[in-house]
């Protein structure tokens, strides 16, 4: 068998067309999904025009000295501004397509904030000519106006809170620039119940004062709730998030699994069933099966090939990759597991193919035609499609490798349930059913 | 002649039938090559001469009966069985150390000799002509020096030089005590070259014997090829 790997080897070696395929194909990849993810999405280019004279970018709220401008800037972390001088200059961008959205801050923005009983409004021109661009700036504006809000929002919020503290309490408060002493409902409070105490009980002013004191603990007890009811309705809604199913993957280490998955692929399913169909092509195979080899020693030996190579690329590929994308590499020891085990599912699969079609343009056709679906599936979230049509797609990713392969390098890349024993060995027992298969396709072939 | 498995041929076919669901590629074959005989299969297109061939070599198992080959039975199969991008040197070295050959450089030397193929020896086989792949076909058969040599349509893709001198070749072996059994559609050769020929015609064996006894019973004036094509008729083939 050794020799047969070698004599394996050295073909590929002299297939430079192959080799470049199946070596710089995939480092190629990884490099390009990497400088992407690393980069992240383009930012949308957006005309901003700021209709606020720079002298009025900030208002006093209560002790607080509020700048709009910073604010305005918060919509630059999304989007890439054109800066404008007059309204037209903005509308003319979003028309000849140079910006895909204009925003345009009204003059009268810091006024009505300051007020706080008008609500400025922004404008925003979208040009929907390119109905996914359009709703890609729409959903980036609207999202970078609820953070502007919620900013706002929580030093409205906050300066409300102080006042209310202060009213309850008591304290300084700096008013037109006169330090006043406040002196808050709870020492009032006390003060009035030190006064009623020398008052006669039946007497008139007791009574009145009794009234007074009695407001006063009501108006405490409530302006003590207060300040949650604030906090409350600046942020009505919270979120409690709790995962179920599956690992939380940040994206960009999600998207290096399934590149490292496919590359895998690709590699093991076209080495494995290529070789195996030259035998044939090449009418080498009933020489060797005659007694030089067993037809299960063959195709373990084909596996192996395909499994090395197709192994030794998707660890580059990884490599690769880790030097754009934050990866764990003292996880190695777990990747090395899960890409020797994916490639041997995968290879497996190859020989399958390989014994079925018995000619390489044919064995690489069907490679290529049974990869991308199988891949297309595992990729299909639940909820996509139907709970019966999901099903069916789970059925019928767990009779091909691609799934368990990608659960189990992606465990292997960023930990999270459910373990890699599961995905290990659902791939043992695909690599043993392929071969099955592929050695009952040579008997039935032969 | 009753053929048992007490033969002590070292190559027999023992009431051999093939079957491809209804079809009958072999019916009932039996035939017994003594040890140094050369002996040519012969026979019309279908006749069953490679699949004859492929079940003596055990590359398939046939339906009914039993074979007798030796171990080590060399076998050149009809279309080259050797890797294009390797050359005739690497070819030849795989093949000699998958058959475990005591000195697998030794083998290919001589086998490079043998079929004159020395000055092409670090050239890739996709390089060579059909004639001389050829040759790298059949040297690979002999690499582990077998006692009995099967060869289907070895002589097919060869120009008449190179054809004669793969007879001379395959002469000398059965005069170094090699049984060789050849399957061929050129009739002449057999009658040239071969002790014996078995004709087959759509799977079952109508005739065994040397080329004069198939003569024997026909015109005279007849040539061999005349004399076979008359025999099929009188057997309704």
């Amino acid at each position: 068998m050794r020799w047969l790997l070698l004599k394996d080897l050295r073909i590929l070696g002299r297939s430079p067309l192959l080799v470049m395929l199946l070596v710089i194909y995939p480092v190629a990849i990884a490099l390009l999904i990497g400088s992407a993810l690393s980069r992240g999405p383009e930012k949308p280019k957006v005309a901003f025009l700021n209709l606020v004279p720079p002298s009025e970018n900030t208002f006093d709220l209560g002790s607080e000295k509020i700048d709009v401008s910073k604010y305005s800037k918060m919509f630059f972390t999304a989007v890439e501004p054109i800066r404008v001088q007059t309204r037209a200059q903005a509308l003319e961008k979003v028309r000849s397509g140079e910006a895909l959205a204009a925003l345009i801050i009204p003059a009268d923005i810091t006024d009505k904030l300051a007020s706080g009983l008008e609500q400025p409004t922004l404008e925003v021109y979208y040009n929907v000519e390119d109905p996914i661009k359009a709703s890609f700036v729409e959903s980036t504006l609207n999202a970078q106006v609820a953070k502007a809000n919620d900013a706002l929002s929580d030093v409205v919020t906050k300066t409300a809170v102080s006042y209310l503290d202060l009213l309850l309490k008591g304290g300084q408060l700096n008013l037109l620039g006169q330090e006043l002493n406040v002196m808050g409902l709870q020492k009032a409070k006390e003060s009035m119940e030190k006064a009623d105490k020398v008052l006669a009980p039946g007497s008139p002013q007791h009574k009145e004062l009794k009234k007074a004191i009695d407001y006063a603990a009501l108006a405490i007890a409530n302006l003590g709730l207060s300040d949650d009811v604030l906090r409350t309705i600046a942020s009505p809604l919270r979120v409690k998030q709790t995962v179920l199913k599956g690992s939380r993957t940040p994206l960009d280490a999600f998207a290096v699994a399934v590149a490292v998955t496919m590359s895998l692929m690709f590699v093991a399913l076209l080495l494995a069933a290529g070789v195996l169909a030259l035998e044939r092509e090449e009418n080498t195979f009933a020489r060797l099966v005659r007694g030089l080899v067993s037809r299960l020693g063959l195709l373990l030996e084909k596996i192996g090939l395909a499994a090395v190579c197709a192994f030794g690329v998707a660890l580059i590929m990884l490599c690769g990759t880790g030097l754009f994308i934050s990866l764990d590499f003292s996880r190695v020891g777990l990747w090395v597991v899960a890409l020797a085990a994916g490639a041997v599912g995968f290879g497996a699969m190859g020989v399958a193919i390989g014994a079925i079609t018995r000619e390489v343009r044919t064995a690489s056709l069907m490679a290529f035609l049974l990869s991308l679906p199988i891949a297309f599936l595992a990729l299909v979230p639940s909820g996509a499609v139907s709970s019966g049509l999901y099903d069916l797609i789970g059925v019928i990713c767990a009779v091909f490798p691609f799934k368990s392969t990608l659960q189990a390098i992606d465990v292997a890349l960023n930990g999270g349930d459910p373990g890699m024993v599961t995905p290990l060995l659902h791939l043992v027992a695909l690599a043993v059913g392929f071969t099955a298969i592929a050695r009952l396709a040579l008997r039935r072939f032969e | 002649m009753a053929i048992t498995q007490q033969t002590l041929a070292p190559l027999a076919a023992i009431a051999v039938t093939k079957l491809y669901g209804q079809r009958a590629a072999l019916r009932d074959v039996s035939f017994e090559v003594p040890a140094g005989e050369l002996v040519a299969v012969i026979g019309p297109n279908g006749a069953g001469k490679t699949t004859l061939l492929s079940i003596l070599a055990g590359i398939q198992a046939p339906t009914q009966g039993s074979v007798v080959a030796p171990a080590g039975l060399g076998w050149v199969p009809q279309q080259p069985a050797i890797y294009s991008k390797l050359t005739v040197a690497e070819n030849l070295r795989l093949f000699a150390r998958l058959e475990r050959v005591d000195d697998p450089e030794a083998a290919v030397a001589a086998m490079l000799v043998q079929t004159d193929l020395e000055d092409r020896a670090d050239d890739q086989v996709s390089t060579l002509s059909g004639g001389n792949r050829q040759r790298v076909n059949i040297a690979i058969g002999l690499l582990a020096e077998p006692s009995a040599l099967l060869l289907d349509e070895p002589s097919s893709s060869l120009d008449p030089r190179q054809r004669e001198r793969l007879w001379e070749f395959i002469g000398e072996l059965g005069h170094g005590g090699t049984t060789v059994l050849y399957s061929t559609h050129n009739v002449a050769e057999a009658e040239r070259y071969a002790d014996r020929v078995l004709v087959l015609a759509d799977g079952e064996l109508l005739f065994a014997g040397s080329p004069r006894e198939l003569q024997a019973g026909t015109d005279a004036d007849l040539d061999f090829e005349s004399v076979f094509v008359a025999f099929l008729h009188e057997r309704g083939h």
